[in-house]
């Protein structure tokens, strides 16, 4: 069952949540307003990137990010041909001629630089091929999808979409039930910081941002990145009424068990236990 | 004379007439209509009033299945429909995401109007394109303990199915309050 649709209908981001939230396997094919490109994932992580225009070679990659000179990328070529990616670094590693860092932080800064681009593609299509990995040879780095999310929303102005997403802010927000990275591994700025802080049902996202001096575009911004890396959650109406005044910041990550908000309605047991019966029969 | 009644709603054609036509005992009173505007026209009828399927239960009990209608110039009738009601389904065409912020939206009015329990149906599972129901709910946001079930509409087993996991949810509601009290 591959998962399919536009990118105007269901964007970057949201792709990016469910391969993360649901621990995705599998290749995200895109087709953007221009260019084409796939992103490889493991278990919910990046792990490869490709772009039509971009070069995919190891050694041109490490060129680029200044680590090999023209040169030398010559001459590992012409020593090395038919090699893969992953071939030709190991032997670089063995010999001692190329830190295993050095590969990873390029790789890693590689794929990032592709996956930020991708961001910004507001029309086009997608496909998710739960059974396709072509990184055979590849060097793969596993990038942690929430500070990509977060990033790429950091890099995303789109004041527009905010809006869409986020009309009222006279909603609260709390902590995610199911986080799946521990706060503390999440890359957060200060602003981000300041807002979690004051995370607490009791205070509306209006209430947030008057307390931190910020405007409602820098409180859009910060709620929707952590909402969309599943950090925070929208306490969705009817909500209790907002206290008069801010409740002060709570301790990060408390929480509170939650059950569901729903009431019954005003029938007997015995006739919903009828209406199973009848159902069961039809 | 006791009537009882569970609301069918969700986005413009996700399934909702086909669903209460499969298990109503009368021919739907549905007050479709062919479609005329063209930004809709992805398929021929449509909802413009409601739909209204009828299940008896015994000489005192009936239920009523209401599907509310598609097209969003309706959405004044959400709020009459939902009065009273039992219980609502959220419908959702799982191969057409285009319409799921739409069905996120439609969920957070219904829950405005009345905290009854609900569930989504994730509709046209038959299809190959058809999104699963996991990601249906990572996607749309629903909460732990709400259901979002397989749903094929046009399969009578699969809607009797969907309306028996609305009741259990009714019943495991009602279970949590006694416990309260
Ligand atoms: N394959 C398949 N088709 C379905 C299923 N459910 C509904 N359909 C088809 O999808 C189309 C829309 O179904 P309707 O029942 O009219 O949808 P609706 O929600 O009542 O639509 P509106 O009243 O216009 O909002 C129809 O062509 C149905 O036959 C399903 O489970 N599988
Ligand atoms: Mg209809």
């Amino acid at each position: 069952m591959a998962l399919k649709g536009r990118l105007e209908d269901f964007g970057i981001t949201q792709l990016l949540n469910l391969i993360n939230l649901a621990r995705k396997t599998g290749t995200l094919y895109l087709q953007g307003p221009e260019k084409n490109a796939y992103l490889c994932f493991h278990e919910g992580k990046l792990i490869y990137a490709v772009m039509d225009d971009a070069e995919d070679s190891f050694t041109a990659i490490l060129q680029q990010s200044g680590v090999f000179t023209a040169d030398q990328v010559r001459m590992i070529e012409a020593n090395m041909p038919g090699k893969t990616d992953r071939e030709i670094a190991q032997v670089l590693i063995t010999s001692g001629r190329l830190q295993q860092q050095k590969v990873v932080k390029s790789m890693k800064e590689h794929i990032l630089n592709l996956v930020y681009q991708v961001f910004s593609w507001n029309s086009g299509t997608f496909r998710f091929e739960p059974s396709k990995l072509p990184v055979q040879g590849k060097i793969t780095v596993p990038i942690a999808l929430e500070n990509v999310i977060m990033e790429g929303s950091r890099r995303l102005k789109e004041w527009e979409r905010l809006q869409d997403e986020l009309p009222d802010l006279d909603v609260s927000l709390k902590f995610a039930e199911r986080p799946t990275t521990p706060l503390r591994d999440i890359n957060l700025s200060v602003e981000e910081w300041r807002v979690i802080s004051f995370i607490n049902p009791r205070n509306t996202i209006r209430q947030i941002a008057q307390n931190n001096n910020m405007d409602e575009l820098q409180i859009r911004k910060i709620v929707y990145s952590l909402l969309q890396a599943g950090i925070v959650e929208i306490i969705k109406p009817p909500r209790p009424k907002a206290a008069p005044g801010v409740t002060r910041p709570t301790r990060a990550g408390a929480a509170a068990a939650k059950r569901a908000e729903m009431r019954r309605p005003a029938v007997k047991r015995g006739i919903v236990q009828k209406l199973i019966h009848r159902i069961r029969e039809l | 004379m006791q009537t009882l009644k569970i609301v069918i709603t969700g986005p413009f054609s996700s399934g909702k007439t086909e669903l209460i036509q499969s298990v109503s005992e009368i021919d739907v009173v549905s007050t479709d209509r062919k479609i005329t505007r063209d930004a809709e026209r992805i398929k021929s009828q449509t909802t413009v009033a409601m739909d209204f399927g009828r299940i008896t239960i015994d000489e005192e009990l009936i239920l009523y299945l209401f599907g509310t209608p598609g097209q969003k110039r309706f959405d004044f009738m959400w709020e009459i429909l939902s009065e009273g009601m039992l219980g609502f389904i959220v419908m959702v065409d799982s191969t057409r995401p285009e319409t799921f912020r739409e069905a996120r939206r439609i969920l957070d009015t219904f829950r405005s109007y009345s905290p009854v329990p609900y569930i989504v149906a994730a509709n046209k599972q038959d299809l190959e394109d058809a999104w699963p129901p996991e990601d249906l709910r990572i996607v749309l946001r629903v909460e732990p303990e709400v259901k979002v079930v397989p749903c094929v509409a046009t399969d009578k087993e699969s809607v009797k199915q969907v309306l028996l996991e609305l009741l259990y949810s009714i019943l495991e509601v009602m279970d949590q309050e006694e416990e309260e009290e």
